[in-house]
């Protein structure tokens, strides 16, 4: 078991000034906040489950920026129908990482399904083309680190412990805020959106 | 009016992103807009999938388009008050109305939110058109307008028959 907070840590070690990082409800969005708030970040501090289909919509919208997924097993599990659409759409610049510490945490930590469920074989008989499951901090680096040598949509299934980290605050920005700068930084970035596949109208 | 002329107009407002589930009411509309290299289209799981797929056009300068049945407005409840209309992320819901006029019109299943479409997005504060098509150019751009102005998500309700 990985402390979610670590993994998190870990993860956005590596993210680069270009890539943007999607955070779900609750918890992991706050935790995102307090590790490393930047305006490439959004918050998705409503709308549980609904994180992976926006990722999916800006991974085709901006194929050569990497976007990635954080969100909870309870957040994947409520949307699950979007694995095998992220899959089929198959969006290559897409790293969606479940942080799964198989309990509803935010909410006073009541066990979700994941215990019996593991996430990642769903992912793979969806078809994401790289699919890793990771219990400690060192392969998760090396699944990070795969990510380079592999063809995406990626998904690393990070098993992790419950571990309260006290005095994370709530995110301060009002959420016109928080879209805002996350649009001004995704479109001042270099990377325009330029190969949806539609022909110039 | 017929499927080339509806998309024409939409893509003319420069919409080009869709995502969202089928609806007898689109009839063949649906299948031109799939085959259409002018669209691109992601044929979500749920309406709600769809709105956040279809929102990120919005990042890219644009606006994004959802295909839905009114069946699935209880499906996008969530996602327009606490992310759409919360964070002000404007989009194009294109809503087929089964149940129109209520019951005996439809199959039963439709008769309720046949009735209660348009209070729904009154409800929630999502402006929204009835499709005519003899006013589709300004009713569409007045709706825009109001997209636009106010940064929310609105709604072009289409009857059974209006599109072939």
């Amino acid at each position: 078991m990985i402390d979610r907070y670590k993994a998190i840590q870990a993860i956005l070690g590596r993210i680069d000034p270009d890539d943007l990082v999607l955070s779900t409800t609750g918890m992991i969005s706050r935790e995102v906040f307090v590790t490393h708030d930047r305006p490439g970040n959004f918050y998705m501090i409503g709308s549980m489950g609904l994180l992976s289909a926006f990722g999916l919509g800006l991974a085709l919208q901006y194929p050569r920026q990497k976007i990635y997924i954080l969100e909870g097993d309870g957040s994947a599990l409520m949307s699950l129908g979007t694995l095998p659409l992220i899959a089929t759409e198959s969006p290559s610049n897409l790293f969606h990482i479940i942080l799964d510490n198989e309990a509803y945490e935010s909410t006073g930590a009541q066990p979700s399904i994941t215990s019996k469920v593991d996430l990642s074989e769903i992912a793979k008989s969806s078809g994401y083309p790289h699919v890793a499951k990771v219990t400690d901090l060192e392969a998760l680096e090396d699944a990070l680190s795969e990510c380079d040598t592999n063809l995406g949509p990626h998904l690393i299934l990070v098993k992790s412990g419950i571990a309260p980290v006290g005095g994370i605050p709530r995110i301060p920005y009002l959420p016109t805020e928080i879209k805002d700068r996350f649009k001004d930084y995704v479109q001042s970035s270099a990377r325009c959106p330029d190969s949806l596949g539609i022909e110039s109208l | 009016m017929d499927s080339v002329t509806f998309w024409d107009v939409l893509k003319s407002r420069g919409l080009s992103f869709f995502s969202g589930v089928p609806d007898s009411t689109f009839g063949e509309a649906y299948n031109f807009m799939v085959q259409d290299p002018e669209i691109r289209y992601v044929p979500a799981v749920r309406e709600d999938v769809a709105l956040g797929v279809a929102s990120a056009a919005y990042f890219a300068g644009g606006l994004g388009g959802v295909i839905m049945q009114n069946s699935g407005i209880g499906n996008i409840v969530n996602p327009l008050t606490s992310f759409n209309l919360m964070y002000k992320i404007p989009a194009l819901l294109v809503v087929g109305w089964r149940g129109y006029g209520g019951p005996p019109n439809d199959a039963p299943e439709h008769w309720i939110m046949g009735v209660k479409t348009p209070e729904i997005f009154d409800l929630l504060g999502v402006p929204y058109q009835i499709m005519e098509p003899d006013s589709l150019e300004s009713d569409l751009d007045s709706l825009l307008v109001r997209i636009n102005e106010e940064a929310v998500p609105g709604a072009l309700i289409v009857r059974s028959g209006m599109i072939s």
